[in-house]
């Protein structure tokens, strides 16, 4: 083989490790959590069905926060302090939090639909979306914490923030995001059970 | 084209493609739920669910980023001796190889320590290496696609490749996982 491509393969792959390690870390702790989790699975007819769309919305909004906060850095649009904290930053924090809560919310509504629709069982379209927008309130509040924090320590400490964002998001993301549906459905379930 | 810092500026930009992208995701789900039976009655199986999806996505989404940053600095080109490309097919093809044995091992291991996994370490390694590898052909194909049509309709890589690619990857994810396992189980 060339030995210029074989560098810039043992080169891409070196760079890429650390942070597929650290999601792969992430995920295994998230899949032991969903994997203790078939009780809840079971009792909210419809909630499997649900969980790649809530997962992958927490990746989505986060992702996107983390890179414009990044680039708000780099540009020099918002200040990397925790006091004071810049109007840019909390109107940002503010609308992902809330596009995250809707896409929650939208994800619960088409997963009721279609299962209703094609006549599976399915738990009330309450009951799904309590859950949804109970856990994007959760975990949405822990990843803009999260992901804020260590972009600001890291552009502080010299780091390219852009580095940062998607290992964080990827790992601390399934983390949250799993653990948070379990309370969450285990909330909704103590306070109303299946409607 | 950078937008403001308002509410009313990201939502407008951002809430279609997540509308899109929920659907999209909604898809993975529904595969999900036609194998919820199985997926219920072993343990290890469903553990294999979000590590699988978010390594798939991972995996693409840094081969996406890494070739759009190659597009912007015009040392990528579409050719078959082209060293951006080819070294970056190598070693997303090397990272699977690497990562997915231990997904396997670590998966068996932690539902092992914490209740019954209902299948053998056996099975779950095979089911984790299997659908990796599978996985890892796919987000080469996908990143490669998706990079692709970026730069033949001039869209921004970074805005558009991204995001797609890491949620196709996610359902494919699912997809594969779910189709490997009814080999082995």
């Amino acid at each position: 083989m060339d030995v210029s491509i074989r560098d810039a393969a043992m080169n891409a792959y070196r760079e890429a490790l650390p942070a597929l390690t650290a999601s792969v870390a992430g995920g295994l702790i998230a899949g032991v959590v969903f994997g203790g989790m078939r009780a809840e699975l079971r009792t909210v007819p419809g909630l499997l069905v649900l969980v790649p769309a809530l997962l992958a919305t927490r990746g989505n909004v986060y992702g996107s926060l983390g890179a414009r906060v990044s680039t708000g850095l780099h540009q020099g649009l918002i200040e990397p302090r925790f006091h004071d904290i810049d109007e840019r930053l909390v109107r940002a924090t503010g609308a992902a939090l809330f596009n995250g809560l809707l896409a929650s919310a939208f994800a619960a509504l088409v997963v009721f639909s279609v299962l209703s629709f094609v006549g599976t069982t399915v738990a009330s379209f309450l009951t799904l979306v309590a859950i949804a927008v109970i856990a994007g309130i959760f975990s949405g509040s822990v990843l803009i914490i999260t992901v804020i924090t260590a972009i600001f320590l890291g552009y502080q400490r010299g780091r390219n923030p852009d580095d940062l964002v998607g290992p964080i998001v990827t790992t601390t993301g399934d983390i949250f995001g799993i653990l948070f549906l379990l309370i969450a459905v285990r909330l909704v379930l103590a306070v109303g059970g299946i409607f | 084209m950078p937008t403001a810092w308002t509410v009313r500026d990201i939502t407008k930009a951002m809430l279609p493609v997540l509308c899109i992208l929920t659907i999209v995701e909604v898809g993975s789900g529904f595969v999900l739920g036609r194998f919820e039976a199985q997926l219920l009655k072993y343990p290890a199986l469903l553990a294999l669910v979000p590590v699988t999806i978010g390594t798939a996505g991972n995996l693409g989404s840094i081969l996406a980023a890494r070739l759009s940053t190659a597009l912007h600095l015009g040392t990528l080109v579409f050719a078959v001796d082209n060293e951006p490309l080819l070294g970056n097919i190598l070693a997303t093809l090397a990272l699977s190889i690497s990562i997915f044995p231990i997904v396997g091992v670590g998966t068996w291991g932690l539902t092992t320590l914490f209740g019954d996994p209902a299948l053998t370490a056996e099975t779950v390694i095979l089911i984790s290496i299997t659908s990796g590898t599978c996985l890892a052909v796919i987000a080469v194909a996908v990143a490669l696609l998706a990079t692709y049509l970026a730069y033949r309709f001039e869209l921004d890589p970074d805005d558009v490749v991204l995001p797609v690619v890491t949620n196709v990857c996610d359902v494919l994810g699912v997809v594969v996982l779910v189709g490997v396992a009814q080999l082995f189980i």
